[in-house]
């Protein structure tokens, strides 16, 4: 698979504040967080406008200085109504005063701080990084791993991030040390960014229990699981957690969101998103406030050279395809890529020729030709068996199907197929249970 | 923007196609076509000819009759057909050849359900099938002419493999005979240079994975070297190297696992064995294969990959 890093040697450039951005409040795992402002408010650049609305769930803050104009529904990349913040921007910019850095001297408030950075998984996940380190007993982390795999084709973003503010990556890794007492930790990148992975190298002390591993650039190596077999050689079990084999995977921009926060008061309000593909003039990578319209980015990048008929949020392999270009740039957005009309086209589908390239190919030994079998018969159960629920969707397999079958929709309709299959027969257990019950009692 | 496409990930695809595949294998059969026009006159090319025409009419033909989408595009049915006329003594009666073509392509292929669905490689059933039927014409070798021999000469044609079962007093052509394929046998058989030459071909294209060729080869070298059956000649003759390269490897009928691709051929190196040393049949390749495929989805099964973290199957 080609990597088309087009724009690993740019460095990030600022865009010109948007008119108007809208902030939805659902750009996290978890529940959709609580807007604190109303219409007419004026915010500044860091203000809070949206608080956590649960444990499992992040604040959200303004990148722009502007009047709110409304808090209404917008309709998300995933075809659902989510609550948004449109702000209209007055172009100055001004900083909220309230920002200082938090006070952190204990695991508590270390945590806490992580929340109020409105930090999520910035690979792409966006669970929230405040859960993910609240772990029941510090003794169950063996090793922190910093992803810095970027497998993905284009996207950029994480090496910059690498690149640029390794120090914030260093910083994010010896608060880990201090409060989650973490003994390992191992920053993950593939080989074929040299630079990264040279910067960190010299950063790593003797002793200092940091180590670097320089993993083969073959996609997808930043996948969670897969990060974690070619680290530490664990295998996460279905239905497990990485902290469950004693790992914890957090990406290098997330690291550097925190740090950043907890040294400045500086919360998440702007992304670094790596801007490429064909339909796109001059890919480059841009600094944009959250919120801000795709159809702006693509401007700032010269516009497009063709009409874009596809246009993703992330890479080319696990992205998603969003409908129109006045979708925003999210929490976790870390590329936006524009497709021309041959890129876009879709492949016909023919029949499948058994020739066992997506087994072949399937990081996680998964067997997609059988599982379609299964599918198609609607054989729940052997859907168990062949183990789709462990499917990532890393997309490795409908990449190399030379008969274009759909393999990874089919294992998405696979695992919903399943759940329903695992819930009815739950319920007839329960049944069943029920008039055993029923005929016990009957017999007394 | 309503015109944009919204799909499911991924949203790039790798170049190869199932067309670019079977186009990557008549490729790899091209330098053994023209070592047996070389060996075996014009008529080798007819004899291809006839045997691909009636394999891709058959399949237009069937396809329009039961109003399934035509698929004679992605170039299946060609590869069927060469390999079939491959598998053919060079002067096999030209409607015999065309019969064959249809068996493999209606009966072993199509009435299974079309590409990819069929337990049995088309050709090799076909190519038994007309053993069982034209069994003299089937069994008919012509001497190696020289180009200009358009007809064929039927006069004398031992293959090695009946000089070496002893049915026949010939002596066993040289070694030098033997790689370049100047000696009796099927038309698209003999040349061991030039099958070899695909093969490569198709290991570098990857289009076939070494293990089933190799395990095949292997086992048969191996096997006649322990019973003492001239393990080289064994190795060159016959449709050892057609069939571990072309056949065994064929996608639907064979394994997709990499230890399934090792047991199906070792197991296809022991049945031929046993058939050629002692068995009725001098060749055993054919046969090998088509037991090897019935027991194709058991080798599966065994071989599964397990999953990384599933729980035990």
């Amino acid at each position: 698979m080609p990597h088309w890093k087009n724009t690993a040697g740019d460095k990030p450039e600022k865009m010109p504040t948007p008119a108007v951005v809208t902030i939805p409040m659902s750009m996290h795992i978890g529940a959709p967080a609580k807007p604190v402002v109303k219409a007419g408010d004026e915010v500044k650049v860091g203000q809070l406008i949206a608080e956590a609305g649960g444990f499992v769930s992040s604040p959200i803050y303004s990148g722009v200085s502007g009047k709110v104009k409304k808090i209404d529904d917008m309709l998300n990349s995933a075809g659902q109504r989510v609550p948004a913040v449109t702000i209209e921007t007055d172009g100055k910019q001004e900083l909220f005063e309230g920002i200082a850095p938090p006070k952190v001297t204990n695991l508590q408030e270390f945590l806490d701080a992580v929340k109020n950075s409105g930090v999520v998984g910035l690979g792409g996940a966006g669970f929230p990084t405040a859960v993910k380190l609240t772990v029941k007993d510090l003794s169950m982390i063996e090793a922190v791993i910093i992803n810095g795999a970027e497998c993905e084709p284009f996207i950029t973003s994480d090496t910059r991030t690498m690149i640029d503010d390794a120090d914030l990556v260093w910083q994010g890794i010896e608060l880990l040390q201090k409060y989650l007492k973490v003994k390992r930790v191992i920053i993950g990148i593939e080989d074929n960014k040299p630079q990264c992975i040279g910067n960190f190298r010299k950063m790593c002390k003797p002793g200092c229990g940091v180590e670097v591993s320089a993993l083969p650039a073959i996609y997808p190596q930043g996948g969670e699981k897969v990060l974690i077999y070619h680290t530490i050689g664990r295998i996460v079990p279905e239905g497990k957690l990485p902290i469950d084999v004693g790992a914890i995977v957090i990406n290098c921009t997330t690291l550097a969101a925190v740090a950043k926060y907890i040294q400045t008061g500086i919360p998440l309000y702007e992304k670094c998103v790596t801007v490429d593909g064909s339909a796109v003039k001059k890919p480059k990578n841009v600094i944009a406030p959250i919120g801000t319209p795709l159809k702006d980015v693509f401007e700032f990048c010269g516009g497009f050279s063709s009409e874009p008929k596809k246009v993703l949020y992330g890479g080319p392999m696990m992205g998603i395809a969003v409908p129109d270009l006045e979708q925003p740039i999210l929490k976790n957005t870390n590329a936006i890529l524009a497709f021309n009309e041959k890129d876009a086209e879709l492949p016909k589908e023919t029949a499948c020729i058994r020739c066992g390239r997506c087994i072949a190919h399937c990081p996680l030994n998964l067997a997609p030709v059988n599982i379609e079998t299964a599918f198609r018969l609607k054989d729940a159960a052997s859907l168990d068996i062949l183990k789709v629920n462990l499917c990532m969707e890393c997309g490795c397999c409908a990449f190399v199907c030379p008969a274009n079958r759909p393999l990874v929709q089919v294992n998405k309709l696979s695992k919903a197929m399943l759940r329903n299959y695992q819930n009815e027969q739950k319920a007839l257990e329960e049944k069943q249970k029920a008039k055993e019950k029923a005929k016990k009692e009957g017999s007394k | 923007m309503s015109n944009m496409t919204v799909s499911v990930s991924p949203h790039i695809k790798d170049k190869t196609s199932t067309k670019s595949i079977m186009r990557d294998v008549i490729i790899a059969l091209t330098p053994a076509l023209i070592a047996s026009v070389l060996i075996f006159g014009m008529r080798a090319l007819l004899v291809t000819a006839v045997c691909v025409a009636f394999s891709v009419g058959s399949e237009w033909a069937f396809e329009k009759i039961v109003k399934k989408p035509n698929t004679i595009g992605d170039l299946s049915a060609a590869v069927t057909g060469a390999l079939l006329a491959f598998n053919l003594p060079v002067g096999i009666p030209l409607w015999q050849a065309a019969f064959g073509s249809i068996v493999a392509i209606v009966v072993v292929k199509q009435l299974f359900g079309g590409l990819g669905q069929n337990f049995a490689n088309p050709a090799i059933t076909a190519r038994i099938v007309m053993l069982l039927a034209f069994s003299s014409t089937m069994t008919t070798w012509v001497f190696p002419g020289l180009v200009s021999s358009a007809t064929p000469d039927a006069l004398s044609g031992a293959t090695p493999l009946v000089i070496l079962k002893g049915e026949t007093s010939a002596a066993l052509p040289s070694i030098r005979d033997m790689l370049l394929g100047v000696h009796g046998g099927c038309l698209g058989e003999t040349s061991a240079i030039a099958l070899v030459a695909g093969g490569i071909y198709l290991l570098v294209r990857r289009v076939i994975s070494w293990h089933t060729p190799v395990a095949f080869i292997g086992t048969v070298f191996l096997f006649t070297l322990i019973l003492g059956e001239q393990p080289v000649y064994q190795l060159l003759s016959g449709g050892l190297l057609l069939g571990a390269i072309f056949m065994a490897t064929d996608y639907s009928t064979t394994p997709s696992t990499n230890w399934g691709r090792i047991i199906f051929g070792v197991g296809c190196g022991l049945i031929t064995v046993l058939i050629r040393v002692w068995g009725n049949y001098p060749e055993g390749v054919s046969f090998s294969i088509l037991l090897m495929n019935i027991l194709t989805p058991y080798i599966s099964k065994l071989t599964a990959k397990k999953p990384l973290g599933g729980a035990e199957v």
